[in-house]
Formats: structure tokens, C-alpha cells, sequence
């Protein structure tokens, strides 16, 4: 297990946004959290990343347990809901900001920086928008952006929350399956965050589902389509079941 | 994929907020009857002509009354020279001061939940809703002979009331706002996740502040400060009870012009204020132009 939760406990002023959460995720897969709002999947992939910590329990990353390393020390890179791309600098400068917020003696030279934010444009089709801004590029690109500044440093594990939540619907669907090829491609171990059971379902190799903190079953998008656990799951999926029997069969 | 992101931009449905707002509520052509529009610019002139221009009219031409060489000697006086120095050295340090603190304010009030955040918000205006005079008689009732720490400051041989020290403080304490009452509404706008996202790289606080932070309240607080300075160099209530009016030692400008005035020195008193309306238009300007590449 490349990823594992022990036992999670988390409240947020008297609610409880964790109860006894445990999971784990293997080396180079991709795992979807999924839940309806406040089930407390958010909570989850910020205490993953040191954004929060939990009241009890564990949380280990590579065999090693965390809760005390903080987040910048976890090997980790994270997309955020609204990309949270600094929207003072370039693209280019983006994407360079976490090679160049590194300690002295583990700072790359300025050409390799350089080099690699090339490499990084290049990775997400965008040479010759390096010197744009934020607010010039469209939702998918400012995504796409967010993607490579999160790769940019080599992170062993990437978390992404909610990544196709602000874009329209038109380019969602591109973008999911521009995003699948690219961690294949990178080969880096992610967990996402969606409410979206066909976006889960499409996406992910691992779902886990959770509800009001609790984690109601965890599978592959083929088991928790045939095999739902609890009603609360069977609920959940029902509505989109055929679509997603649909897809999974067209997999197949 | 050039073409099609052209397009995307015009639409820009997701936008950062600012740039998508502005977009959607550009300001309808407003209801207009002219003759509405006249009577309020006829009135909205005469108020201004009445209020602002005339009197300003006055001092330029009350200060010129006597003559250009009138003029030069009244600027030129001693008195008036220390008075500007300390004026300039009272409206620096408390610029400095209130900058500094400003910032560190607004960052903790806008970034940090804590219980008494409001409270403090709260006392950090107290010196809008205080008249200037009441100000400077707590001074005198903390700091004087018979005051609070009067018996501390006397045996440290340390003198604040009827000092320069005391005009300094006064003015701080006026001008205390301005900056944080710039800078708390854009930082609290700005939001955590930039600064989220930067530290989760590895930003020391420092760098954080220098590449996210600072360019985005750099003309709210440049603002700031200019709405600081031209408070500071005129205040008048709190520094003249504070002051004692000794003359080349704790009078600034304002309290020049009054000393001159009550003298009878009308040039003299009208060439002094010219200073500070030649000082106030500066700062006018500078705040236009701020103001004006703010957007």
C-alpha cells in the first residue's frame, strides 16, 4: 500500500466530518473519492496532503506514518477545487514556483528549472502560452496549468479535489479522459475528489465511497455497480445505474 | 487549440472573479433626463465652488496680500522651518509605524480565525469614532506628570507630553486605521488557497508574502499610505493638546498657522497654510494616479 489510512478521526467545531476512516491505495493506481456534499471526502484528501490534521489515527505515506511531517515534506502535489493558480505570475512561473520554493541544496539550477517547465508546457500542449497569465487562459487550460505545477517537482503522489468541478460540461468529458492518460503517462499514484458517480466510474481504477464521514464501501467501479453493499450505496449509484452499466460494459 | 481557447476567454464562464464579474455587470446606460443631470451638476459645482474652491482661493490670495517678499520671509522664518521639519518627521514616523503595523493586522485578521477577532477589528477603528482632541488628553492622562506612568517616565528621565515624542504618538494614534482599513477588504478577498498552495510546495512565509501576497495589496497599500500622510501632516486636535505649543520645539504646521493667526499674523498664518494646500494637492495627485492604476 503506497497510501493507507488507520482508524481517522477529524470534527470541525462539533461536526464530524471523519469517522474511523481506513483505506488503502496502492502504488500507481487511481483512487476517486466519492460522496455527496459534506460526506467528508474534501477533509480526507486534505488530511492526505497535511492541510488538516486528524484528531486520531494514522495516516501513511510510502510505509512511513506522516501526521507529524507537514505537508510540504510529503512527496506530494495538489490540484486544487479552483486551481488556486497565483494570478500575479506567467504560466511559466506558475509551474516553476515549487522547483524554486525548495531548499538551497535540493534547488535545481535555473536552466534546469527552466528546462523542466519546458518540458512540463510541452506535456500539456502549451508551449507558447508560458508568459500568459491566469486570468487569459480558459477553464481547461487554467486546469491543465494546475496539473503540470503540481507535477512540476516529481511528487510521488498526487491529489486533485474535484479538478472537473469548474469547468462546463462541453469539455469536462475531454478533460477526464485527457487527465486518465496523462497520470498513465506520469505513472504517479492520485486520488481525486468527485460527487460525480459517473465521473468515478469512468475514471477511476478504485472507488471509494463515503457518507456523512463514514466510508460506505470501497471496490472497483465493476463491484460497486453490481455488488452495492449498503442501501445507502445502492441508492447512490441507482440513478445513473444504467449509464454506468452501460460504460462499464462498453470497457469490458 | 489557439482559436479555441480565444474563444473560451471572450466567454470566460468560470473566470477568477474579478475579470468574469466585471464582464457581466457593466453599468447600464443610466436613466437620464437632462435636466436632471444639469440641476445636479449646477449644485453639485456650486457646493464645490462654495466648500473647496473659494476658501482655497482665499488662502492663496490672503498669503500673496502683502507681496512675494512677504511671502518668502514668512516661509522662510525659523519657526515655520522647525514647524515643517517636525510636521515631516511626525507624518514619516507615523506612516512608517501604522504601515507596518497595518499590514501585519490585516494579514492576521484576514487569514487566522481566532476567538476576539472581531473585538480586535473593532479597537483597531476606535481612533475614526474618537474625537482627535479626547485622543490627545488620554495621552496626557497616561504619559503627564500626574498621569499614569508619570512617576516611571520621571525617574527614566523620559519626557512625552510637551515633547516631540508626544506629537509623534498623538499622531500615530489618529492615523492608526488607515492602512489596515485598505488592505483588510482585499486581503480577506484574496482568500487562503494561493497561499495554501504555495506553502504545500514548500514556501517559507517570507516568500509567500514577497510572490503572492504583496503584489496583490501593493496599490491598496500604497493607497493606504497616501490616505495615512495626508491625515498625519494635517492633524490638529490631538497634537494640540499634547504639544503645549512650544514654538520651534513641539508646534507642527497646523499648530503654527494658529499660533500665527491668533497673533493677528494674517499673511504670515495664510502663507504658512499655502504649505500644507501645496502639500495636500501633491498627495491629491499622487492618489489619483494610484487610484487610477489600481485598475
Amino acid at each position: 500500500m503506497y497510501v493507507e489510512m488507520r482508524h481517522i478521526n477529524k470534527t470541525f467545531d462539533g461536526f464530524q466530518a471523519s469517522r474511523d476512516v481506513s483505506f488503502g491505495v496502492e502504488k500507481g493506481s487511481l483512487t476517486a473519492l466519492l460522496g455527496p456534499s459534506g460526506s467528508g471526502k474534501t477533509t480526507i484528501l486534505r488530511m492526505i496532503a497535511g492541510l488538516d490534521r486528524p484528531d486520531s489515527g494514522d495516516i501513511l505515506i510510502d510505509g512511513a506514518r506522516v501526521n507529524d511531517l507537514p505537508g510540504s515534506k510529503r512527496g506530494i502535489g495538489f490540484v486544487f477545487q479552483n486551481y488556486a493558480l497565483f494570478r500575479y505570475m506567467t504560466v511559466a512561473d506558475n509551474i516553476a514556483f515549487g522547483l524554486e520554493a525548495k531548499k538551497k541544496s535540493q534547488r535545481k539550477s535555473k536552466a534546469e528549472i527552466r528546462a523542466r517547465v519546458e518540458e512540463l508546457l510541452g506535456l500539456i500542449s502549451m508551449q507558447d502560452l508560458g508568459k500568459r497569465y491566469p486570468h487569459q487562459l480558459s477553464g481547461g487550460q487554467r486546469q491543465r496549468v494546475a496539473f503540470a505545477r503540481a507535477l512540476a517537482p516529481d511528487p510521488q503522489l498526487l491529489l486533485l479535489d474535484e479538478p472537473f468541478a469548474a469547468i462546463d460540461a462541453k469539455v469536462r468529458r475531454e478533460l477526464r479522459t485527457w487527465l486518465k492518460e496523462m497520470i498513465a503517462r506520469v505513472g504517479v499514484t492520485s486520488i481525486f475528489v468527485t460527487h460525480d458517480q459517473e465521473e468515478a466510474m469512468e475514471v477511476a481504477d478504485l472507488v471509494i465511497l463515503t457518507n456523512q464521514g463514514r466510508i460506505e464501501q470501497i471496490g472497483s467501479p465493476e463491484e460497486i455497480c453490481l455488488h452495492p453493499q449498503t442501501d445507502f450505496v445502492r441508492d447512490f449509484i441507482d440513478a445513473r445505474r444504467f449509464e454506468a452499466l452501460k460504460t462499464v460494459s462498453r470497457e469490458i | 487549440m489557439e482559436k479555441k481557447s480565444e474563444r473560451a476567454y471572450g466567454r470566460d464562464v468560470v473566470g477568477d472573479g474579478l475579470h468574469s464579474i466585471q464582464k457581466v455587470i457593466e453599468p447600464r446606460k443610466p436613466y437620464s433626463r437632462p435636466i436632471v443631470k444639469y440641476i445636479l451638476i449646477s449644485v453639485s459645482v456650486l457646493f464645490l465652488a462654495v466648500m473647496l474652491v473659494i476658501p482655497l482661493i482665499v488662502v492663496a490670495v490672503n498669503a500673496l496680500g502683502d507681496g512675494w517678499a512677504a511671502y518668502r520671509e514668512a516661509i522662510l522664518d525659523e519657526y515655520t522651518v522647525k514647524a515643517l521639519l517636525l510636521t515631516l518627521l511626525a507624518t514619516v514616523t507615523a506612516v512608517a509605524v501604522n504601515t507596518v503595523f497595518g499590514i501585519f493586522a490585516a494579514y492576521l485578521l484576514s487569514k487566522f480565525y481566532f476567538k476576539g477577532r472581531q473585538v480586535l477589528a473593532t479597537l483597531i477603528d476606535i481612533p475614526f469614532s474618537i474625537s482627535p482632541v479626547i485622543a490627545g488628553l488620554v495621552f496626557i492622562l497616561t504619559f503627564g506628570n500626574i498621569g499614569w506612568m508619570g512617576d516611571f517616565l520621571k525617574a527614566h528621565d523620559i519626557k512625552i507630553v510637551f515633547a516631540v515624542p508626544g506629537v509623534i504618538l498623538a499622531t500615530i494614534f489618529v492615523t492608526f486605521p488607515f492602512v489596515f482599513r485598505e488592505l483588510f477588504p482585499v486581503l480577506n478577498a484574496q482568500g487562503k488557497d494561493e497561499e495554501e498552495a504555495a506553502a504545500l510546495m514548500g514556501a517559507g512565509g517570507f516568500m509567500i508574502f514577497r510572490r503572492i501576497t504583496f503584489p496583490h495589496i501593493k496599490w491598496a497599500l500604497l493607497y493606504g499610505v497616501i490616505l495615512c500622510t495626508a491625515r498625519a501632516m494635517g492633524e490638529f486636535g490631538a497634537v494640540s493638546v499634547i504639544s503645549g505649543h512650544l514654538r520651534g520645539k513641539t508646534n507642527t504646521l497646523p499648530l503654527h498657522v494658529e499660533i500665527l493667526y491668533n497673533e493677528f499674523n494674517t499673511t504670515a498664518a495664510f502663507a504658512v497654510s499655502s504649505i500644507l494646500v501645496i502639500l495636500a494637492v501633491l498627495i491629491l495627485i499622487a492618489r489619483n494616479i494610484v487610484e487610477w492604476k489600481r485598475k
